[in-house]
C-alpha cells in the first residue's frame, strides 16, 4: 500500500461455491490494517448481509482464515500492505471446502477428518491415577511440541493440492494431530493412529509439495510430520510381517 | 486412494527397478561400444536364464509400479474412484506384464 492510496478496492466472493460472484468494495485504507479489519469494517459499514467467521482477533482461534489473493491466510493477522496487489484485494472463503454462504466456509469435513485420523485423545490412565510425568527432554516429546500449537484454521488443509484431487484425502492438519498424539506419553492410541493413516485417504496419499509447510500462519511443519508417520508406518508394515 | 500396502508396494518395486535400470544402462554402452550386430545380442540373450531373470524381474517390478503411479494420477486429475480404480490399476498392470513378458520371452527363448 502507497503512502498516499487512501482507499482500497476490495472484491469479495458473495454467496456459495457453485452460485457465487465477487462484489467489488471500496474501503478506506488504515495504517496497521488488517484483512480481517477489512471484512468487518464492510460488513458493518457497507453490506450488513456479508456473513463471515472470526473469533478472537489474535490468531489464536483459528476462526478467520480466508483465502486473500489467491492464497489462504489467517486474516486477523494478515497485515493488508503485506499482501495488497496495487490497491486491490480479493477475499474469498477458503479452498477445499464447502461454502455455506460469502466467507463462510462449512468446517464439518475438516475435522470430521481429524478424527479419522484418529486426532482424538486416547487416555492411558483414569481419573483415579497420578498423573503421567512428561520428560520434556524426550525425543518423543520434541516430536509432540512441534505440532501442538496447530489452532485447526485449516490453512494448510485450504493449501493442499492433495486434497484438492483426492477428497477423501486426510489433509496435513488431521496428519499433523496424528503424528502429534502418536508421540505424546498420555496417549495409548498409537495403533489405532497407525491403522487410520494407513488407509486409502491416509497419510501415504502426501506428495510432499509442502504447500501446508509454506503456508502454515503457525510456521509449523505437518510435511515433516507425515513423512515420519510414512516412516513409522513402514516399520510397522514390516514389523507385522516378521 | 492409496493405502499404505499399495504404497508398500510401489516403493519395493522402486527399489528392485534402481539397479536393474542401472545395469540396462550399462548393458546399453556396453553393446554399443563395439557395435554387437542384433544376431550377437540374440545368441547372448536366448536360452540364457539370467538375462531372463534379469530383463524378467524388471518387466514385473514396472508393472506394478507403474499401475500404481497411474492409479494415483487418474484419480486425482479424473475423479475416477473405486471400483473402476482397482479395475483400471489391474488391466494396466496386466497389460504392463503380458507386454514385457513378450519382449522379454521372444529375446531369451530360443
Amino acid at each position: 500500500m502507497s503512502a498516499n492510496c487512501d482507499e482500497l478496492e476490495v472484491s469479495v466472493w458473495r454467496g456459495d461455491r457453485l452460485s457465487g460472484h465477487f462484489e467489488v468494495f471500496h474501503v478506506p485504507a488504515q495504517d496497521s490494517q488488517t484483512i480481517l479489519d477489512v471484512v468487518s469494517w464492510i460488513q458493518q459499514n457497507l453490506d450488513a448481509t456479508l456473513s463471515y467467521r472470526y473469533a478472537c482477533r489474535v490468531g489464536m482461534c483459528g476462526s478467520c482464515a480466508m483465502m486473500v489473493n489467491g492464497v489462504p491466510r489467517w486474516t486477523c493477522r494478515t497485515h493488508v500492505k503485506k499482501v495488497m496487489n496495487g490497491n486491490k484485494l480479493e477475499v474469498a472463503p477458503l479452498r477445499n471446502l464447502p461454502v455455506i454462504k460469502d466467507l463462510a466456509t462449512d468446517m464439518d469435513p475438516f475435522f470430521d477428518k481429524w478424527i479419522a485420523a484418529e486426532g482424538l485423545h486416547h487416555p492411558t490412565k483414569t481419573r483415579d491415577e497420578p498423573i503421567e510425568t512428561i520428560n520434556p527432554d524426550s525425543t518423543m516429546r520434541a516430536e509432540a511440541n512441534a505440532g501442538i500449537e496447530c489452532i485447526n484454521c485449516s490453512v494448510c488443509y485450504s493449501a493442499c493440492d492433495t486434497v484438492a484431487g483426492n477428497v477423501d484425502y486426510l489433509g496435513p492438519a488431521a496428519l499433523q494431530r496424528a503424528w502429534t498424539l502418536f508421540n505424546d506419553a498420555k496417549d495409548s492410541g498409537q495403533n489405532a493412529i497407525l491403522e487410520a493413516v494407513s488407509g486409502a485417504g491416509g497419510c501415504h496419499n502426501c506428495h510432499s509439495q509442502g504447500s501446508c509447510t509454506v503456508f502454515c500462519p503457525n510456521e509449523l511443519n505437518p510435511m515433516k510430520a507425515i513423512a515420519e508417520l510414512k516412516k513409522a508406518t513402514t516399520k510397522s508394515f514390516f514389523k507385522k510381517r516378521v | 486412494m492409496l493405502g499404505v500396502r499399495l504404497y508398500m508396494l510401489q516403493r519395493l518395486t522402486a527399489l528392485i527397478m534402481a539397479p536393474l535400470t542401472l545395469g540396462h544402462i550399462a548393458v546399453m554402452i556396453y553393446a554399443v561400444q563395439g557395435g554387437l550386430s542384433t544376431a550377437e545380442i540374440l545368441s547372448r540373450t536366448q536360452g540364457s536364464i539370467w538375462w531372463l531373470l534379469f530383463y524378467g524381474s524388471f518387466v514385473v517390478a514396472v508393472s506394478l509400479h507403474a499401475a500404481i503411479g497411474l492409479r494415483v494420477i487418474v484419480h486425482e486429475t479424473l475423479g475416477l474412484k473405486r471400483p473402476a480404480l482397482n479395475i483400471l490399476t489391474l488391466v494396466v498392470s496386466l497389460l504392463l506384464l503380458f507386454m514385457g513378458a513378450r519382449a522379454v520371452l521372444a529375446v531369451t527363448l530360443t
